[in-house]
């Protein structure tokens, strides 16, 4: 397969803070202990695209990402991981290392990326439609990859609007998308648009899942015609499909006036015959669309995930939480690991003491122990943790050698390496940076805590 | 009682399901299509009384609406009324109720001027008691309303609010044109795949507005929607009583859909809905404008419409009709000469007799029409007892009855000759007239759905247009256009008033008429469409709104290019494309759709035009200085229309001096030695007048050294030019 494949594996994003640090990049934050990249790669991997290049956001970064990549997948993939500016923007970041790019076709995948679409089969879709790009579209997880800080769960209810989509008959091509701010506006669709296609299904439950196919010469072209554009979701994809419409140039000639007087079928018009033979075959706007090789056509391409597939991105806490929970939980053959009868992971080195349960849907890493009557439920405890008496976690995410004394109670927070949390501790809903000390009794509830 | 018994329609709603059960099914039949378009025939007879291949197009509606298995139809009159319940008397539809399984009742109302007030008197009735089917009289349908019905039926039951059930149906967009066959605009509609609830409904779907707008909290409650371009409006819709209701309270509604549907799927009035139903394999379309006509005339006269055809319609004392091979449907008596070729598609009436060697094509004639020798009719529409003298030539157009065409009369494509218009000998009557023995109404009203009842008073007080060619009074006076003088042999001209188009109808003359597009308009659409699409207007256009869009989000740190320049650079492009063969009047269109949206003077466009110019001969040129003077003078020879379209003040050719002169210096220094030999070229071909060159010459006066360069080297011109001033001055006096 001539692919090459760029990770977009960002730096330490803000959003995700005090989750990541400099110490542990965003690539590297543990989902179900193991580092988030790993997702990724394995899935590669699965579909034997092994040419992969990793763009980093910052060079302490990306040293941390290489040491990772090369100790774990020495011989398994050829990775390739370059640092970039810290804010370039995803086109930027493809733009720095646009120059690397060989391969007929690129695939651009997100760092952040969780899920079990198979980026074989978007390669190719992509192949087979000869497209300029192809963009996967998933359906928008129910729980919502909500940008807002975890808490506000009244917006779990109704699926969130990522991206409004237009899409032909077929539900092959891509003609109309919306993203970010403008989701939430009206929807303003071009007729000339409609009238070329005839029939457009516009779709607000579909989100753009950040994995893309590109035709490299494409993509370098518009990379360096349009160097302004930073993100390749909220402008270089628009701009693909706002451009794919237009033609080569036909000349005027060939108009023919049937017997009938009926209609008038000018022969040497695309998009005459496009409109005309649409009628009678669904399928022939695809193949009109074809035919029309080379003359500047861009065609703009989706792969749609069935709805069974997993597709989340990590890009905020809440979402973290989401993903983390899912694939110890609904998602668990992401993980990698083999589940007990009671659904859950317990590491044979785990030491447990008397009456302590581990509900289903939880993980426990090597080394880690807890003491009595704890209760863990549907929470992820990393390696090396000592976790005292009578502690209840819910819902939370608790990663490596973390300290937990007597009497605690953890519910929907996520608990960074290294911190110490106190007697008698309540955190609700919070999260806690790297290496932060909670104080005994104390109560917090909604707070992200970090060491100064 | 009209009170009490529209308590009872209007109670519809709470018994309504017992109601369903019982109540016959009712049709409220529009005779009256409230628009102008099929004038001036409309102002003597009813639009639902026209004959549509020989048959009255009422009687194509209420068959359909008998075999649908309605029981009680309702017929609207309006306009005519005393025509039309004439008509359903003649025709056997009321008189008799025995005879017939559905009942017919007229109704009559003279102050009404919309479909909403039809609507309004019906409810003022109160004789419509469950749900009914409201169509307009001239709508050709076979479809089944079986299945229609009982979708409308079983969503009112689970939802109440779900008021009216429309019928679609696919048609045939033409993405040239941007109109459906049957010469309507596009409607672009938007519908739930699911439900099938109608979201979005816009008609006249032409190039007012770029883009649809779907408001965001149809997309809050619907994830996906499909947006129809392709969906042709068949204008039956199956309604809850509620619908009378609705237009009464909301007395503003005139239109069913401009304001009635609009006002439901945006005012969003108590949350009724509106569904639709798609028909598949049957027909339905509803008779809009002349080429709406033309198209389902061939549509029946090629059976689509069956048993809607005309061997199978036979109406009171209609004669026999017989279908031959190629689609021929001739009556039983009718008199045909031997060599008269009958080509396919034609349909031809009862008691008409043909020529010897006439040629008749892709047309309908009516009852007792006498058709001399050597007649060419193609794709023509004759009704009764016209009278067609020898070697009358009528191609694509209407010929209402009685007409007479006098030896050697040629209708040309897309006219309509009204009643008893008669034509002189050897006279052409021109592509797309109107001609009617009525003078047009002169209180035209640009609301045209509140025109077409009042006709009588229309009529009587219309002073003569200016542009009617005809004395006032006196309607029998040869009417012609002035170009056309001189190809009449001109013993008399047409008997009757040519209605001049109105300040709407340049546009609806050739969509809308029974002649095929012409092929130049064709091509014109045509090159609009790629040139659209090769300059990536839409692209430009989408990416400035774009970034107006994200002003506030400053994440795109926008380049802006000086507005000029690229203006500059866009008609030079557009020039270029221009010198691939666009028509100039096209070209100044697009210039000036391009100066509007850089909101650019006039004066900078003969800049830019003239730089174009400019340009375009200097790269022809490519080498020798002859060689650049002469294409230079090629080319401005070429172009002086052009040209001087946009130099119409001093202003403007001062404007291109200025231009010529930083060309000159600037851009295309090859220019610079020419200067004084391309100017007297300028003024010859009357681009510049010597105002602006001495204007110019003035300005230029105090300027510097530097600047001077263009006026001295031109010295010698610009004092011919005075001279020449001052001796027209010593003329003048």
């Amino acid at each position: 397969m001539d692919f090459q494949v760029v990770v977009l594996a960002g730096g330490t994003s803000e959003k995700l803070s005090p989750l990541v640090s400099k110490d542990v990049p965003k690539a590297l934050l543990p989902v179900a202990n193991r580092p988030a990249i790993s997702y990724v790669l394995d899935l590669l991997e699965s579909s034997d695209l092994k040419d992969i290049i990793m763009v980093v956001e910052g060079q302490e970064a990306a040293r941390l990402v290489r040491a990772f990549v090369s100790s774990t997948y020495l011989d398994r993939l050829l990775v390739e991981v370059v640092a970039v500016p810290e804010d370039i923007g995803t086109a930027g970041a493809l733009r720095a290392i646009s120059k690397r790019l060989v391969a007929n076709d690129v695939l651009v995948v997100s760092g952040d990326l969780v899920t079990d679409v198979l980026p074989g089969a978007v390669a190719a879709t992509h192949r087979r439609n000869g497209a300029a790009v192809t963009a996967v579209l998933c359906y928008v997880p129910v729980s919502g990859p909500s940008d807002a800080p975890s808490g506000v769960k009244d917006k779990a209810k109704k699926p969130n609007r990522l991206n409004i989509v237009g899409l032909d008959m077929t539900r092959q091509f891509l003609l109309h998308i919306v993203s970010g701010t403008d989701v939430e506006k009206d929807v303003r669709i071009y007729k000339r648009k409609i009238q070329a296609v005839g029939q457009m299904e516009i779709r607000s439950d579909l989100m753009d899942a950040h994995l893309y196919a590109f035709n490299r010469t494409t993509l370098q072209d518009v990379l360096e015609q349009k160097e302004t554009y930073r993100s390749i979701r909220l402008e270089v994809l628009p701009y693909l499909v706002r451009s794919q419409l237009i033609s080569a140039p036909s000349g005027g000639e060939g108009t023919i006036v049937d017997e009938t007087g009926n209609g008038v079928v000018p022969s040497n018009s695309n998009l005459q015959c496009l409109s005309q033979h649409r009628a009678i075959a669904p399928s022939a706007f695809k193949q009109e669309f074809l035919s029309r090789s080379g003359g500047g056509t861009r065609r703009c391409c989706v792969h749609i995930a069935s709805k069974s597939k997993y597709c989340h991105r990590l890009n905020s806490i809440q979402a973290y939480c989401d993903i983390n929970r899912d694939v110890v939980g609904e998602a668990s053959h992401l993980s990698g690991y083999s589940f007990s009868t009671h659904n859950n992971i317990v590491h044979l080195s785990c030491v447990l003491g008397s009456k302590t349960t581990i509900g289903p849907q939880c993980m426990l890493a090597e080394g880690s122990q807890l003491g009595d009557k704890c209760s863990i439920k549907r929470s992820v405890i990393g390696r090396h943790c000592r976790i005292g008496s009578n502690v209840k976690i819910v819902n939370s995410v608790v990663m490596s050698h973390v300290v937990i004394e007597d009497g605690c109670h953890i519910q929907g927070s996520v608990v960074c390496n290294n911190v110490q949390i106190q007697e008698r501790a309540v955190l609700k809903d919070c999260q806690v940076g790297a290496g932060y000390t909670v104080t005994a009794g104390s109560d917090h509830k909604a707070e992200s805590l970090a060491r100064k | 009682m009209s009170q009490k018994k529209s308590r009872g329609g209007a109670a519809g709603a709470g018994d309504d399901a017992e109601d369903l059960s019982r109540s016959p099914l009712q049709a409220v039949l529009l005779a009256d299509s409230f628009t102008l378009k099929f004038r001036p025939i409309t102002l003597e007879r009813p639009k639902v009384l026209l004959p549509l291949v020989n048959v009255p197009m009422i009687d194509y509606t209420l068959s359909w609406l008998e075999t649908a298995g309605v029981e009680e139809v309702f017929v609207f009159c309006c306009a005519h009324a005393q025509q039309v319940k004439e008509h359903l008397e003649d025709a056997g539809w009321t008189g008799q109720p025995a005879a017939r399984e559905m009942a017919v009742t007229a109704v009559e109302s003279h102050d009404a001027i919309s479909a909403g007030d039809a609507l309004r008197v019906m409810y003022g009735r109160g004789v419509i008691h469950g749900d009914f089917i409201l169509i307009s009289g001239d709508t050709v349908s076979n479809m089944s309303l079986k299945d229609a019905l009982q979708e409308h039926k079983d969503r009112r039951k689970k939802d109440p609010l779900a008021v009216m059930t429309m019928i679609i149906k696919h048609s045939k967009p033409s993405i040239l044109t941007h109109q459906t066959r049957l010469g309507n605009d596009e409607i672009v509609m938007a519908i739930a795949p699911e439900t099938k609830e109608l979201l979005y409904y816009e008609d006249r779907a032409d190039g007012s507005h770029l883009c649809v707008t779907i408001d965001k909290d149809i997309l809050a409650s619907n994830p996906t929607l499909q947006l129809h371009n392709n969906m042709e409006d068949c204008y039956i819709d199956i309604c809850s009583p509620e619908v009378l209701s609705l237009f009464t309270d909301n007395f503003d509604y005139q239109h069913l859909r401009r304001h009635f549907v609009k006002g439901l799927l945006v005012d969003d009035i108590m949350g009724y809905k509106i569904y639709t139903h798609e028909i598949c394999s049957s027909y339905a379309a509803r008779i809009d404008n002349f080429r709406s006509y033309d198209a389902v005339s061939k549509d029946i006269i090629q059976r689509w419409t069956y048993p809607m055809v005309p061997d199978v319609l036979s109406f009171g004392n209609c004669h026999e009709v017989k279908l031959h091979r190629q689609g021929i449907y001739k009556a039983s008596d009718v008199t045909l000469s031997h060599s008269a070729q009958i080509g396919a598609n034609s349909v031809i009436g009862n008691a008409t007799s043909i020529g010897e060697h006439c040629k008749i094509s892709n047309s309908v004639i009516g009852a007792g029409c006498c058709i001399g020798k050597n007649v060419i009719i193609h794709g023509s529409y004759i009704w009764d007892n016209v009278i067609i003298e020898d070697g009358c030539k009528v191609s694509n157009s209407l010929v209402g009855d009685d007409v007479h065409l006098r030896a050697g009369a040629i209708v040309e494509p897309g006219c309509i000759l009204s009643f008893k218009i008669k034509v002189g000998k050897n006279v052409v009557v021109p592509a797309y007239s109107k001609v009617s023995l009525l003078e047009k109404p002169s209180n035209e009203d640009s609301d045209e759905e509140l025109e077409y009842a009042d006709t009588n008073s229309g009529v009587t007080d219309s002073p003569p247009f200016s542009s009617m060619r005809s004395n006032a009074g006196r309607p029998a006076v040869p009417s012609k256009d002035d170009d056309l003088g001189a190809s009449e042999t001109g013993t008399s001209g047409v008997l009757g008033y040519i209605w001049a188009s109105s300040d709407t109808g340049t546009q609806e003359d050739w969509r809308q008429s029974i002649a095929p597009i012409p092929k130049e308009k064709l091509q014109e659409m045509q090159h609009a469409v790629s040139v659209d699409d090769d300059n990536g207007s839409e692209e430009d256009l989408n990416n400035r709104q774009y970034e107006q869009d994200h002003d506030g989000d400053s994440e795109i740190s926008v380049v802006e290019d000086d507005d000029y320049t690229k203006f500059e650079k866009e008609v030079e492009e557009t020039f270029q494309r221009a010198l691939d063969g666009i028509h100039e009047d096209n070209l100044i269109l697009e210039i000036n759709a391009l100066r509007l949206s850089y909101s650019l003077q006039h004066a900078d466009c003969a800049g830019a035009v003239f730089y174009s110019v400019m340009r375009s001969a200097s790269v022809a040129a490519q080498s020798t200085n002859d060689n650049l003077l002469k294409t230079t003078a090629d080319a401005l020879a070429k172009w002086k229309d052009l040209l001087r379209n946009y130099t119409k003040t001093v202003d403007e050719e001062m404007e291109i001096l200025l231009k010529f002169e930083e060309m000159c210096q600037e851009t295309t220094k090859e220019f610079c030695s020419l200067f004084s030999k391309i100017l007297p070229y300028l003024y010859d071909k009357d681009v510049v007048s010597e105002d602006a060159i001495l204007r110019w010459a003035e300005e230029k006066e105090n300027a510097d050294e530097a600047d001077k360069v263009f006026v001295k080297q031109s010295d010698a011109f610009i004092q011919w030019l005075k001279e020449a001033e001052e001796e027209d001055d010593d003329e003048e006096e």
